[in-house]
């Protein structure tokens, strides 16, 4: 060789593979304005749609009378119920089982549900038209309150189904009911309950709240009528899956749709669902022969598209008196809204909300739910968390501090008494999942010592003290949570959406010069999937990650795949990714056998190459073998250097983390300062430090938002107090605390790179240790469960309670 | 979205008047643009639609969001708040206007890449061009003031602990200067 020969660690360097923190090739375009969102997007004769929504909660429709409306100039045509019922249209089945109005029908079920859609050749028309079209209403009584849906007089809502005695999931009990979900040993949890020689008993609520991204949903539907084929670029976390089930809702055939997710402004579980708009873009642009642009605005994003939680979970725990745990047993009525449009995997009604034992070593447990239906908008979807995950974490770590405080040890202390010791794993809990792997113990540990967890408790009883003398009218919370995510949706034996399983995909091809393109299943919304997939596949395959693009959201290209949600990208989809180059380097290592005239068991791979054993001089590198793998192969070898990977995980993967918040509470004022926050995150093998660094940024500030301010409120008659910027709590960066980040690395025993995903378990963790921190300063004086969300207001309310305001 | 109240059958018009379109001129990314538009025409519809500059994003329905932050005549605004006839004569600046001629990044695109100061890409438009006024109101601020003179512009996705940073970066990127990470 002619040059200087680069070490191993220059050579791996070059690659960008995974490990080092790649700077995002994404950013090129989005910090000069070029990304390519659905709004962007200008069609030729393109027509634009707005909805006539429902001022009332329950109310019969009478009359719908459009014509004014059609009278405008510039208006195309105008869509009720009446025109979608011949066509089937009407209702839409939702992921869920159950079915949802597109345009109501008979009656309205909440607030600014879509009624009627207009079509106009401009947005300012269509929304000038919608004010034009007279609906008439009759009010019906109004149900907001889920503990109370399932009382013997409570209003009938869905007339539609009132007959149907068995649901989805099993027996209908009660007109408001939609499933009850059972798991666990209920007569060996009630009996450890029972005789607990301590046990705690809490209705623990987590409040209505919508993940919210930046850019609402959004959609561009094109049907061309000659070659009969629909195509529909829209704000889709699981593209594959939308262009099936709109096959299965239209009747076109799925290879005649072609379903594209461009670059998305941000998802968090919002757009993983289909809706109203949807629909009525795809029959809009069908009935009319133009391009239908439907965009949804921020009222209609949080008042209409996707909440998540709404969970009430009356929570109990056994303890032995020196503070071993028991026994645990949670009921949760769940609100669904008007109708059932969780987006589960089909099994899994309440997700996988029997994480609930959370990270401890609970002997038995039981876990029952009750869904039901109310006046609000459907949706229950997985807001930055894997499917009930958040809800359950909430429950878990607002119980464990409640024990604590009844034993009278310290949360911490608590924990670390009960947490599943590393030598457990692989641990099956009580309700049923096998954790894979974790060192909890030194994870909690490094949190505590990484903060000053005693001297900051020494700290507290000081400010206690003086508080009690009068000294100050501040106190001081600490907040532990140790939360255990369950992601990575899953082997296709337990989880299936509409009957397909639950896999992800990768297709990877090696062009002759040793570039690549590989496409995926998964559909990035601002994770950097372009940045991250490239570092898997630099590291596996040997070659630059800069000579690797990723493709992902359009279903004509990419292999089917099931989307991005619930952090499932890298665990699946960053599985096939690996499989599928390890196939490339199995042939790779063949081609370089015949080129090096030696078997194949005589080469070894280093880093970008394959070298003879013992003869490290003699090499052929990956880029090498590319460019043989289109004109030097074996004799009897199919040229060409591609692979796919489908891959159905063997398991769930585990990703857990130790957070600690300490707060200031003003008893006066309720105002709460986050004055530190730590964030240790074990999410198996690091794929981009600083990736994971920013999603848990992110994360912690979503999970700010929801537990210091967030919620999607009704009054009584169903009427929502503030579905807009105005009144719902979204974080600036004046309120946002300073995050501090650490990491333990307990790598996944079962995935092909052992990573766990990451993006979900801030806000897992997040919201529960903010909830603990506020909790704790009040604690001393008595108070064991203030609800969330904690905003000034509901905090002096909890001081005034307690008598601190005289 | 329309509003859901009802008209009186009284209260509508039997037909709503087309407005006549009127005359505008400005600069955009000094270039001159001569338009006609209609009077109630939002800027950023216009800038968006009309110009194809859709760097700029809609993020909310009542000016919260900042996604749609352009300069106005040396001044942060949000090109929702604002009518396009209300343009009439301005010097506007959009986030495609914020490269060099030859197509060099300026200072905070750079740093924002530097800094992973984005994640969805979503806000970053209306965030660089209100980082870029901050800039030029106080070339080296706080992290404090950066805090407070960013809180009109949301971002869902970074905690804006990396745009701060990204701020702090092209500050001293922009005063010739290499970027020292604060003391935590």
């Amino acid at each position: 060789m002619n040059e200087i020969t680069p070490t191993a660690v220059e050579r791996a360097e070059r690659l960008q593979g995974m490990g080092c923190k790649r700077k995002r090739v994404e950013d090129v375009r989005f910090v000069q304005g070029k990304g390519n969102y659905v709004d962007d997007l200008k069609l030729s004769g393109m027509l634009y749609g707005d909805f006539v929504r429902s001022p009332h909660a329950h109310a019969r429709i009478r009359n719908i009378d459009a014509s004014k409306a059609k009278a405008l100039p510039g208006v195309i045509a105008v869509l009720t119920a009446a025109d979608l019922k011949p066509l089937g249209l009407h209702y839409m089945p939702t992921l869920a089982g159950d079915v949802q109005a597109v345009l109501a029908e008979e009656k309205v079920l909440f607030q600014n549900q879509e009624v009627a859609f207009v079509i106009a050749d401009d947005r300012y028309v269509a929304a000038d038209a919608a004010e034009l079209v007279e609906v008439e209403y009759e009010d019906l009584p109004v149900l907001v309150d889920p503990l109370k849906a399932m009382a013997p007089d409570a209003p009938l809502l869905r007339e539609d189904i009132k007959d149907k005695t068995e649901g989805a999931h099993g027996k209908r009990k009660h007109h408001n009911h939609i499933f009850t979900w059972e798991i666990g040993d209920k007569e060996a949890t009630d009996a450890a309950v029972a005789k607990g020689e301590v046990t705690i008993k809490e209705l623990i609520s987590y409040q209505r709240v919508h993940p919210c991204p930046l850019e609402t949903c959004q959609c561009v539907a094109s049907f061309d009528k000659i070659r009969g084929e629909l195509t529909v670029w829209g704000t889709f976390q699981a593209p594959h899956v939308i262009r099936t089930v709109a096959s299965l809702i239209s009747k076109i055939p799925e290879h005649k749709i072609h379903v594209i997710s461009p670059d998305i402004g941000g998802g968090f579980g919002n757009k993983v669902g289909a809706y109203p708009g949807y629909i009525c873009a795809v029959v809009a642009s069908i009935v009319t022969g133009r391009p239908v642009k439907w965009v949804e605005d921020r009222i209609e994003n949080l008042s209409a598209t996707a909440f998540a939680r709404d969970y009430h979970m009356t929570t109990e725990i056994a303890a032995t008196r020196d503070g071993r745990v028991t026994g645990l047993r949670v009921h949760v009525v769940a609100d669904h809204g008007a109708f059932d449009a969780c987006a589960d995997p089909t099994k899994w009604p309440a997700g996988f909300f029997n994480i609930v034992t959370g990270s401890y070593d609970f002997p038995v447990a039981h876990v029952s739910v009750d869904g039901v239906y109310s006046n609000k908008a459907p949706g229950g979807v997985a807001y930055r968390c894997s499917f009930r995950v958040t809800e359950a974490a909430y429950c878990i770590e607002r119980a464990m501090d409640i024990l604590a405080q009844k034993l009278g040890i310290d949360p911490a202390e608590l924990r670390m008494k009960n947490l599943i010791r590393r030598e457990q794993f692989p641990y099956t809990s009580a309700l049923g999942w096998e954790y894979d792997s974790g060192d909890y113990h030194l994870a909690l540990r490094k949190a505590m010592d990484s903060v000053g967890y005693d001297e900051l408790r020494a700290e507290q009883l000081e400010r206690q003290e003086a508080f009690r003398r009068g000294e100050t009218r501040e106190l001081m919370g600490i907040g532990v949570a140790f939360f255990t995510e369950i992601v990575g949706a899953g082997p296709s034996r337990n989880c299936d959406i509409l009957g397909i399983a639950m896999f992800d995909s990768a297709e990877i091809r090696i062009h002759p010069t040793g570039t690549v393109i590989a496409r995926l299943g998964t559909k990035s919304q601002g994770q950097g999937h372009e940045t991250t997939y490239a570092q898997i596949l630099a590291t596996e395959l040997g070659l630059p990650a800069d000579d690797i693009t990723v493709e992902e959201g359009n279903t004509d290209t990419a292999p089917y795949g099931l989307g991005t949600y619930g952090s499932r990208s890298t665990p699946v989809s960053g599985a096939a990714t690996a499989m599928a180059a390890r196939k490339i380097k199995a042939k790779a290592q063949m081609i370089a056998a015949h080129l090096l005239e030696v078997h194949d068991d005589d080469l070894e791979w280093d880093i970008d190459r394959f070298r003879v054993k013992g003869n490290p001089e003699r090499f052929k590198t990956m880029k090498e073998l590319a460019w043989a793998a289109y004109n030097r192969v074996p004799p009897g070898m199919e040229p060409g250097l591609e692979a796919v990977n489908y891959y159905d995980p063997p398991n769930m993967t585990y990703p857990f983390g130790a957070y600690i918040c300490v707060v200031d509470v003003d008893v006066d004022t309720g105002v709460v300062k986050v004055r530190r926050f730590y964030a240790l995150d074990d999410c198996g093998t690091r794929i981009n430090p600083m990736i994971i660094e920013g999603q848990i940024h992110g994360g912690l500030t979503e999970a700010f938002g929801i537990a210091m301010g967030q919620e999607i409120r009704y009054d009584e008659t169903g009427n929502l107090t503030g579905p807009s910027f105005m009144d719902y709590f979204v974080p600036t960066a004046v309120e946002t605390p300073k995050w501090e980040t650490d990491w333990t690395t307990t790598p996944s025993p079962h995935h092909p790179i052992g990573a766990k995903g990451v993006g979900e378990s801030p806000n897992v963790g997040g919201v529960p240790c903010f909830a603990n921190a506020v909790n704790d300063a009040f604690k001393f004086l008595g108070s064991t469960h203030i609800s969330m969300p904690h905003d000034n207001w509901r905090t002096w309310m909890a001081a005034d309670k307690l008598g601190l305001h005289g | 979205m329309s509003k859901v109240q009802v008209p009186s059958k009284s209260q509508v018009p039997s037909k709503i008047q087309v407005p006549s379109k009127i005359q505008v001129s400005m600069q955009i990314n000094g270039r001159a643009v001569d338009a006609l538009v209609e009077p109630r025409l939002l800027l950023i519809h216009f800038l968006r639609e009309q110009q194809n500059l859709t760097g700029p994003h809609i993020g909310c329905d009542t000016s919260h969001c900042g996604a749609c932050t352009v300069d106005f005549n040396g001044k942060s605004v949000k090109s929702c708040t604002l009518f396009a006839v209300q343009a009439n004569g301005a010097d506007i600046l959009t986030i495609e206007g914020m490269a060099a001629a030859d197509g060099t990044l300026h200072a905070l695109q750079e740093a924002f890449r530097e800094m992973h100061g984005l994640q969805c890409g979503f806000c970053t438009p209306g965030m660089i061009t209100r980082a870029y006024r901050l800039l030029k109101e106080n070339p080296d601020p706080t992290e404090e003031e950066i805090r407070f003179g960013i809180s009109g512009n949301l971002c869902r996705c970074t905690g804006y602990q990396n745009i701060i940073k990204a701020i702090r970066y092209a500050a001293a990127t922009l005063a010739g200067k290499t970027y020292q990470e604060a003391a935590e």
